[in-house]
C-alpha cells in the first residue's frame, strides 16, 4: 500500500485554475471556428490568470504562518502567495499585450502555453524541496522554449528558441547536478531538512550550493550567466519577451531568495559573497553592453541584466529588509518591463520590422501616450522620482547600507549613473531628432494610419499606473512585502 | 495646506495644459495665467506668514513610508518664503516670454515649464530628506527635455554635459541620503540629528556645488546656458541654482557641524576662486549669454562665501543676494533673448549702438546692468556688503576677494552695456530692429521694480529670513 500525502487543494488552486484555462485554450485550438479562436483562448486564459490572482490573494490572507504541504515538498506561505499574485497579474497584462499579435495561426496554442508557463512559475515559487524546484523550473522553462520559437515563420524566433533551449538546458543540468551533490552530502531533499542536516563545510555540499546558485542565476539572467538573454529577448515575439522579462525574473528571484535563506543559512558567509560578486559583474557588464546597443529589445535585455544586478544586491544582504526591498523592486520592475516591451511591440507593428533606436525617431510626438509611457518606464528603470523606480533603488541601497555593505551602494550608484546614458538615449531618440534626417523611408511607418489597439493601450496604462502609483503608495506595498518576507527566517 | 497648494497648482496646471487640445496661443496663455495664479497664491502665503517667528509655518505632514521614517513634510521658514517668491515671479516671467515668442509644440513645452516650477517650489519647502531628493531630482526631467528639444544647434552636447554633471551630483547625494537617513533612523529633517561623517557631507556638498554651480564643478554651465532656450537658461540660473542655496542652508551646514568646521576654509577658498574666475571669464567672453552665465557662476561663489561664513551678516546677505540674483539674472537673460531676437546673434562683435532710437531698451538694460554691477544703493550692493561683512569674520582676505569681485562685476556689466547700447552700430543691428514692445516690458519691468523695492528696503528680506532669531542661531541650534 503506497502512502499518499494529504493534498491541500486550496494551496494548489492558482496552478489548477491556470491549467484548466490552458486546457480550454488548447481545446479551443481545434474545436472552435478560426475566426473566434483568438477571442476564446485569450478570454479563458485571461480569466485563468485573474482567478489565479484571486486565489493567491485569498491564500495570502488565510495563511498567516507558513505551512509545509505535500510531504514537505512545497510551501504554502505568504511569500509564495505574494509572488503568485504578482506573476498572475503580469500574465493577465501580457494577455492584453499578446492580443494584438494578429498575424498568427496558433492563438490557441500560444495562450495555452502562456497559461502553462504561468502555472509552472507559480508552482516554482512555492517549491519546498530540490525535487519540486527542478520540476517547477522545467515546467515553465519548456513552456517558454516553445513560446520563444512560436513565430515559426521568422528565422530569428526559431534561432532564439534553439539558443534558449540549449543554454537553458545547460543551466538546468547544472542545477540538477548541484541538487544531486547536496542530496549526496545531506541525504535530504526538502529545504528545511537540508538546513538541519548540518553539512556545513562539506566540499560536496558547498559545490552543490554553488551549482544550484549558478543554475538559478541563468534564470535571473545575471552576468556572467546571461549569454542567452540578449539573443532570446531580441528574437522572441515581443509579447513573450515582455512575459519572460517580468515573470521569469520574479519567479527566479523569489525562489533564489527562498532556497538560499531556507536551505543554506549555515553557508550564508559564502553565498552572500558569491551573490555580491555576481551582482557587481551584472551591473558592470549589463550597463556597459547596453551602451553599445542599437536594437531596442537588445538594449532592454542588457538593461534587465543590470536590473538583476540591483536585485541581487538586495538578496546579498541576507536580511528581512533586503527581502522586502527585493519584492518591492520586483513589483515595480515587472510593471516597467512589461510596459516597455508593450511600447516596443506597438512600434514594431507600425514599422513592420524590428525596432532600432533610429526606428524610434519622432515616435514620442506621433504617439503621445506610448511616448510618455516609454519615458516613464525609462526614467523608472533609471530610478527617477515620480516612479516607483526611485524607491526600488532606494530600498535596495538602504538595505545594503544597513547590512554594512556601503561599497555596494557606491557601485550601485555608479551603475545608475552609467545606465542613464542609454535610458535617456531612448528618450532622446523619441523626442529629439537632430542632425541630418535619417535616410528617406528608414523610419517611416509602413503606411496608413497606425493601427488602433485598445488592448495594448490598456496594458500600457496598467503598467503606467503601477509604475507611478508605487511612488505614492509605498507603505501598503512594503507592508505586504514585509508580511511575505516574514515567512522566511533570517 | 498653502504649501501643498503651491506645489500642486503648477503640477496640476501642467497636466491640464498637456491634455487640453487648445490652439498655440491659448495653450501658452493658459499656462501664463496659471503661472500668475501661482504668484497670487504666493502673495496670499506671504501675507499670512508670521515673519516674527522662526518656526516652521504652513506645515503639512503625511506619512509616506512609515517603516523607514519617510514622510511628506512641507512648510515654510522665512527664507523659504523669499526663495519661493523669487521662483514664482521668475518662472511666470519665463513662461510669459515663451508665450511672447510663441514656442513650438506649446502643450509639451508649457507642461514641462509648469512641472519644473512645481518641482522647484517643492524643493524649497521640503522638510523631509527624501522628498527633498525626489524634488531635486525631478527638476532634471523637464530641464533635460526643454534643453534637448527646444535648444540651440548644439543641444545634444549640451544636454549630455548637463545630465552627466547633475546626475553625478544627484547620485552622490542619493548615496549620502541613504547613509544619513539609515544611520539617523528618520528622514524627517526636524527630527534627524547631526552627523560627523565627512563623506556623507561631501556627498551633499558636491551635489549642491554642481547644481549651483561652484568652481570647479561648473563645466556644464557655459554650453548649457548658451544652448538652452533663453527663458530656460533664465530659470536655470535664476531659480534652479538656488536649490543649492536651500540645500546648504537646511541640510549641509546645520546637519554636519564638524565637517563644516573642518572644511570651511576649503569651501571659502573655492567660493572666492569661483567669484574671481567667473568674473574674469564674464569679462573675457565674447557673447551676451556667456557674460550672464559666467556672472551667474561668480554670484553663486559669492553667495557660498556668505553661507559658509555661518554668521548673521553672511547668512542674511546670502538669502538677500539669492533673491536679488534670481531676479536680476532672469531679467538679464530675457533682455539678452530680446536683443538676440532683434539681431539674430549674441556675439558682442556684431552688436552695438542699439541705444540710438531705442530709448526704452537702453533705459531698461542700463537699470538692470547697474543693479548687476551692484551700484551703491542697489539691492545687490546691500547683499554684497552683508556678505563681505560676514565673511570678514572668517578672515580679512576673503573680504578683499569679495571687494575684488565687486570691481570685476562693474567691469563685465559695463562691458555688456556698452557693447550692446553704445560704440558704433554693429553689423547685426538693423535700423528696423524695434525698441522694446509693451509685452516685453510687461515681463521685465515687474522684476526690475521688485529689485528697486528691495534696493530701497533690503531689510524686507534680511530682517525676516530667519524670523526673530539670528541666522546663525537658527542654523547652529534649531536646525540641528
Amino acid at each position: 500500500m503506497i502512502q499518499t500525502p494529504n493534498v491541500d487543494w486550496f494551496a494548489l488552486a492558482p496552478e489548477l485554475s491556470l491549467l484548466a484555462a490552458g486546457a480550454i485554450a488548447l481545446i479551443a485550438a481545434v474545436a472552435v471556428p478560426v475566426w473566434m479562436r483568438r477571442a476564446v483562448a485569450a478570454t479563458f486564459v485571461f480569466a485563468g490568470f485573474v482567478t489565479a490572482a484571486v486565489f493567491a490573494g485569498y491564500e495570502f490572507s488565510r495563511t498567516p504562518a507558513p505551512q509545509a504541504e505535500l510531504a514537505d515538498t512545497m510551501y504554502r506561505d505568504r511569500l509564495a502567495a505574494f509572488a503568485a499574485v504578482l506573476l498572475a497579474v503580469t500574465g493577465a497584462v501580457v494577455v492584453f499585450v499578446s492580443w494584438a499579435e494578429r498575424h498568427r495561426d496558433n492563438h490557441g496554442e500560444y495562450f495555452a502555453l502562456l497559461a502553462a508557463a504561468g502555472a509552472g512559475m507559480i508552482f516554482f515559487v512555492s517549491a519546498g524541496s530540490l525535487l519540486t524546484l527542478f520540476l517547477g523550473l522545467e515546467w515553465f522553462s519548456i513552456a517558454l522554449y516553445i513560446l520563444v520559437a512560436i513565430d515559426t515563420e521568422r528565422a530569428t524566433s526559431l534561432e532564439a528558441g534553439l539558443k534558449y533551449l540549449i543554454v537553458g538546458g545547460f543551466g538546468s543540468a547544472v542545477l540538477l547536478f548541484g541538487s544531486a551533490l547536496v542530496y549526496g552530502a545531506t541525504g535530504e531533499l526538502s529545504f528545511d531538512a537540508i538546513a538541519k542536516a548540518g553539512a556545513e563545510g562539506d566540499v560536496f555540499f558547498v559545490a552543490g550550493l554553488a551549482m544550484i546558485l549558478a543554475g538559478l542565476m541563468f534564470k535571473v539572467s545575471a552576468a556572467p550567466f546571461h549569454m542567452w538573454t540578449p539573443d532570446v529577448y531580441q528574437g522572441a515575439p515581443t509579447s513573450v519577451t515582455a512575459f519572460m522579462a517580468a515573470a521569469t525574473k520574479t519567479a527566479a528571484f523569489v525562489l533564489t531568495l527562498r532556497v538560499l535563506v531556507t536551505a543554506f543559512p549555515g553557508e550564508s558567509d559564502i553565498w552572500t559573497i558569491a551573490v555580491a560578486v555576481v551582482a557587481v559583474i551584472s551591473l558592470a557588464w549589463g550597463n556597459l553592453a547596453a551602451l553599445a546597443q542599437s536594437d531596442v529589445k537588445r538594449l532592454l535585455a542588457y538593461s534587465s541584466i543590470s536590473q538583476a544586478g540591483f536585485m541581487l544586491i538586495a538578496v546579498e544582504t541576507d536580511t528581512a529588509r533586503g527581502g522586502q526591498a527585493l519584492l518591492y523592486y520586483l513589483v515595480v520592475y515587472s510593471a516597467m518591463s512589461v510596459g516597455a516591451f508593450a511600447v516596443v511591440a506597438a512600434r514594431e507593428r507600425e514599422l513592420g520590422r524590428p525596432v532600432t533606436l533610429e526606428g524610434l525617431g519622432g515616435f514620442g510626438w506621433e504617439r503621445p501616450l506610448y511616448g510618455t509611457a516609454m519615458w516613464v518606464f525609462m526614467l523608472g528603470f533609471a530610478g527617477f522620482p515620480l516612479t516607483g523606480g526611485l524607491f526600488a533603488k532606494f530600498f535596495v541601497f538602504s538595505a545594503a547600507y544597513d547590512a554594512g555593505d556601503w561599497w555596494l551602494v557606491l557601485i550601485g550608484v555608479a551603475a545608475t549613473a552609467i545606465s542613464l546614458a542609454y535610458y535617456l538615449n531612448v528618450v532622446r531618440w523619441m523626442y529629439m531628432r537632430t542632425g541630418p534626417l535619417p535616410t528617406p523611408g528608414a523610419a517611416v511607418a509602413v503606411g496608413g494610419a497606425p493601427p488602433r489597439e485598445y488592448a495594448l493601450g490598456l496594458a500600457v496604462w496598467a503598467a503606467i499606473v503601477v509604475t507611478i502609483g508605487s511612488f505614492f503608495v509605498v507603505q501598503p506595498i512594503l507592508d505586504l512585502a514585509s508580511d511575505a518576507i516574514a515567512s522566511l527566517t533570517f | 495646506m498653502l504649501s501643498t497648494a503651491l506645489i500642486v497648482l503648477p503640477i496640476a496646471g501642467a497636466l491640464v495644459v498637456a491634455v487640453l487640445p487648445l490652439t498655440k496661443t491659448a495653450t501658452a496663455g493658459l499656462s501664463f495665467l496659471i503661472a500668475l495664479g501661482e504668484v497670487a497664491l504666493w502673495i496670499v502665503t506671504a501675507s499670512r506668514f508670521d515673519f516674527n517667528s522662526s518656526q516652521l509655518q504652513f506645515s503639512t505632514s503625511h506619512e509616506w513610508v512609515q517603516s523607514l521614517g519617510i514622510s511628506y513634510t512641507v512648510g515654510f521658514y522665512g527664507f523659504s518664503i523669499w526663495l519661493v517668491g523669487a521662483t514664482v515671479v521668475c518662472s511666470a516671467a519665463a513662461i510669459g516670454y515663451a508665450l511672447w515668442v510663441g514656442r513650438d509644440r506649446p502643450r509639451a513645452y508649457h507642461a514641462l515649464m509648469l512641472g519644473l516650477t512645481g518641482a522647484v517650489v517643492s524643493t524649497f519647502v521640503a522638510q523631509d530628506l527624501l522628498l527633498f531628493y525626489a524634488s531635486f531630482e525631478a527638476m532634471l526631467i523637464p530641464l533635460y527635455v526643454l534643453i534637448g528639444v527646444w535648444g540651440g544647434a548644439k543641444r545634444n552636447v549640451a544636454t549630455l554635459t548637463f545630465v552627466v554633471y547633475t546626475m553625478a551630483g544627484s547620485l552622490l547625494m542619493l548615496a549620502a541620503v541613504v547613509a544619513f537617513g539609515v544611520t539617523q533612523g528618520t528622514f524627517d529633517l526636524a527630527q534627524a540629528g547631526t552627523s560627523d561623517n565627512v563623506w556623507i557631507f561631501l556627498g551633499f556638498a558636491v551635489a549642491f556645488a554642481i547644481k549651483a554651480p561652484l568652481f570647479p564643478f561648473h563645466g556644464w554651465l557655459p554650453i548649457t546656458y548658451r544652448e538652452a532656450p533663453v527663458e530656460v537658461a533664465a530659470v536655470l540660473s535664476g531659480i534652479v541654482s538656488k536649490t543649492a542655496v536651500y540645500g546648504f542652508l537646511r541640510i549641509a551646514i546645520p546637519k554636519f557641524p564638524d565637517p563644516v568646521h573642518d572644511l570651511t576654509g576649503l569651501i571659502l577658498v573655492l567660493g572666492g576662486a569661483g567669484l574671481v574666475y567667473g568674473s574674469v571669464l564674464a569679462f573675457r567672453t565674447s557673447d551676451l549669454r556667456g557674460i550672464v552665465a559666467y556672472s551667474s557662476m561668480a554670484q553663486m561663489g559669492l553667495i557660498t562665501l556668505g553661507l559658509f561664513s555661518v554668521n548673521d551678516y553672511g547668512l542674511d546677505g546670502a538669502v538677500l543676494q539669492s533673491v536679488n540674483h534670481a531676479l536680476i539674472t532672469t531679467s538679464m537673460f530675457l533682455l539678452v533673448g530680446m536683443v538676440e531676437r532683434r539681431c539674430g546673434t549674441g556675439e558682442l562683435g556684431h552688436l552695438g549702438g542699439m541705444a540710438r532710437g531705442r530709448p526704452v531698451l537702453a533705459t531698461v538694460l542700463m537699470v538692470a546692468g547697474m543693479i548687476t554691477l551692484a551700484v551703491p544703493g542697489s539691492a545687490t550692493f546691500a547683499g554684497e556688503f552683508l556678505i563681505m561683512t560676514g565673511v570678514y569674520g572668517k578672515g580679512w582676505g576673503y573680504a578683499v576677494i569679495v571687494a575684488l569681485g565687486v570691481v570685476l562685476a562693474a567691469m563685465y556689466a559695463l562691458r555688456l552695456i556698452s557693447a550692446v547700447l553704445h560704440v558704433r552700430t554693429g553689423s547685426a543691428v538693423r535700423d528696423e530692429a524695434l525698441d522694446l514692445r509693451v509685452g516685453e516690458l510687461a515681463l521685465v519691468v515687474p522684476m526690475v521694480a521688485c529689485l528697486l523695492v528691495l534696493s530701497a528696503w533690503p531689510a524686507l528680506v534680511t530682517e525676516s529670513s530667519f524670523g526673530g532669531d539670528k541666522g546663525s542661531q537658527v542654523l547652529t541650534q534649531r536646525f540641528r
